[in-house]
């Protein structure tokens, strides 16, 4: 199949790893792809990365384009900016997605800038649809879903004239597919003649602490909200986490407030997560939250508000104040045996 | 030795502190209960420059919005705040910008301004998220990028070179980068200065003007005592010498086909009461179903 008009996605790595939402990623252009009856291709950049690319067509990639130069060990903005827009000139795909992580989100704007062409950021959803206006009629055209305006709606934003219509999507969003490990895709080496003045940037220094909070790993999350009303009546969010051995989440709104750290963060602008159990603590339940939270297998919400848009996910619904109804639960709990 | 920096603020409805009456009946936003306030992070990233400019005497600080005239509120906040010089550009061609739209008139009002070491910018703003306006502009002027920075660690004025502490998924790291330069500030590091007294009494009654003028070395040379002139530039299309086709809708290839509050799926919600038989049968549900272990 040919790579032009295919689907396309910038393959993050870092360290020499790929990330974790670029494999969501090509699993999502996979499924775009078969739509729209075209192939998926990658644009990947790093040192020493060709092996890393072999491991990703099992996800049903047909081609990924390779760069590899020993100065692109770190991502900084001008280099990669200047391959990305070279691969998408030669190879034209239709789509370009970008993780919504710090790289994507530096990236994705100036390419989108360099080729005037839209970007739509933060999606929690990517759909292929028709588009009409002013009496023309666009076909097979991407779908860029996103809650906006501080989580008050959701905005479907299309740019249907100019391609590739590109979007960055958040971590954890789209569903890892299934390999297939006969698949038959290939690895193209591809070069750009890049000078010592397409790298203004050094990287001097990286920090990454050891991660203390794993919401993506947790089966079990407790998070609470600006219901929870105090740094110190966060405890007992913390209390419940420790008896049922889960992890701690929260609204934005708690984090903002100051009443637990932003790696706790669940929703949109945080980290989206799959729990087994999401235990909802004075939380309202706006848009940007359940987009974070809202596939878990199981929900339990507990709010003095009976109206609070939280009780409409939930599995379970309690009205009642968290500092009386969690005690209760550590009791019930403690006496299962 | 004094240092040319830009900052690019924006002024914003407060999506942060919404009320219940925040969307219409239609699903359509009411904008007119939101409060106009200035973009949190922007406040963040005027600090920086000012910090930068309180190292490096000699230095100046211009301010540049777009949006409604009523955008100078946050112009005359910056002139309280210590900043030089603000222009608001603003013009009915302009609306209906998306980000690729802003980022080019932006660009066009930073090269009417003509020389600049470091552009400040938010790292995004709270009513769009989009973090895109910052990095768009960077390349439209050619120039590199610093995004996520939680702090500035040395700005070298001789070298033409800065250090800046860069937040990044579980850490941070330090970029080194000549000149010229544009950062997106985070909410991290710097707390605003609140308006000084002096200035408020000076800067109350500043008022918008139309200018062809652009950057004017004697006007903004910070050695001469320039209280008096108070005039916040107001810049159109054509003072920005921008085309029209790049700018506002024209200039905007992402439409925005269906906005909507979302109606949720009722789910089989089991309401549980809030008692210690209710709650201890739940946990038991969840314990058989092996939910919870």
């Amino acid at each position: 199949m040919s790579s032009n008009n295919s689907v396309m996605v910038f393959i993050q790595q870092d360290d020499g790893k790929v990330a974790d939402v670029s494999v969501e990623l090509l699993s999502k252009a996979r499924d775009l792809a078969d739509q729209l009856k075209v192939s998926v291709t990658g644009a990947l950049m790093g040192s020493g990365i060709k092996g890393e690319a072999e491991k990703l067509i099992p996800y049903g990639v047909d081609e990924i384009f390779v760069i590899d130069d020993k100065r692109l060990i770190d991502y900084t903005p001008v280099p990669y900016t200047k391959i990305m827009i070279e691969v998408i000139k030669k190879v034209k795909p239709q789509i370009a997605l970008y993780g919504a992580t710090t790289t994507g989100r530096d990236l994705g704007p100036r390419v989108a800038s360099n080729l005037k062409v839209g970007l739509t950021a933060d999606c929690t959803s990517l759909e292929i649809g028709d588009y009409t206006s002013r009496g023309v009629d666009y076909s097979n055209i991407l779908y860029q879903i996103r809650p906006a305006f501080g989580g008050n709606i959701v905005a479907t934003i299309v740019s249907p004239e100019k391609k590739p219509q590109m979007a960055t999507v958040r971590e954890g969003v789209m569903k890892v597919g299934t390999q297939d490990p006969g698949y038959k895709g290939k690895v193209t080496p591809f070069t750009v003649d890049l000078v010592d003045t397409d790298f203004p940037s050094t990287v001097i220094k990286k920090m990454k602490e050891e991660k203390l909070v794993d919401l993506k790993g947790a089966q079990i999350i407790i998070a609470g909200g600006m219901g929870v009303g105090s740094k110190e009546n966060f405890d007992l969010i913390l209390e419940l986490a420790h008896v049922l051995g889960g992890e701690v989440g929260a609204s934005r709104a708690a984090v903002d407030a100051g009443f637990v750290s932003k790696e706790h963060q669940v929703g949109q602008t945080g980290t989206t997560v799959r729990p087994k159990l999401y235990i909802a603590c004075g939380i309202s339940g706006s848009i940007q939250h359940r987009a974070g939270m809202d596939e878990s297998a199981r929900i339990i919400a507990i709010n003095t508000d009976h109206e609070a848009p939280i009780f409409q996910i939930a599995h379970y619904g309690i009205v009642g104040d968290l500092n009386d109804v969690i005690p209760k639960f550590i009791k019930a709990f403690k006496a299962k045996d | 030795m004094g240092l040319n920096l830009i900052v690019l603020v924006k002024q914003v409805p407060d999506t942060q502190n919404v009320g219940g009456d925040a969307m219409k009946e239609d699903g359509t936003v009411n904008r007119a209960v939101l409060p106009a306030i200035f973009n949190p992070e922007d406040l963040h990233a005027l600090e920086s420059a000012l910090v930068v400019k309180d190292q490096n005497p000699g230095s100046t600080v211009s301010v540049i919005t777009m949006g409604p005239p009523s955008a100078v509120q946050v112009l005359k906040d910056s002139l309280y705040r210590g900043a030089d010089y603000v222009a608001l550009i603003s013009d009915r061609k302009f609306a209906g910008a998306d980000t690729l739209a802003t980022s080019y008139a932006l660009k066009c009002a930073i090269e009417k301004i003509g020389k600049y070491d470091i552009v400040f910018c938010g790292r995004q703003a709270i009513d769009g998220d989009t973090a895109q306006v910052g990095p768009q502009t960077a390349e439209k002027l050619g120039i590199n990028q610093i995004t996520n920075v939680s702090q500035i660690e040395s700005v070298d004025a001789k070298k033409k070179e800065i250090q800046a502490r860069r937040s990044i998924e579980g850490g941070y790291e330090i970029i080194k980068a000549p000149f010229p330069i544009l950062l997106t500030i985070t909410d991290e590091g710097y707390t605003p200065r609140p308006p000084s007294v002096i200035r408020v009494m000076t800067y109350k009654n500043a008022s918008a003007e139309m200018t062809e003028q652009g950057y004017d070395e004697s006007y903004i040379d910070s050695s001469v005592d320039r209280i008096s002139e108070t005039a916040i530039n107001l810049w159109d299309i054509n003072a920005i010498g921008a085309e029209i086709e790049s700018c506002g809708l024209a200039g905007s290839p992402t439409k925005v086909k269906k906005i909507e509050s979302i109606v949720l799926k009722s789910e089989d919600i089991k309401m549980v009461e809030n008692t210690e038989d209710s709650i201890s049968d739940m946990v038991h549900e969840l314990i058989s179903d092996h939910t919870l272990g």
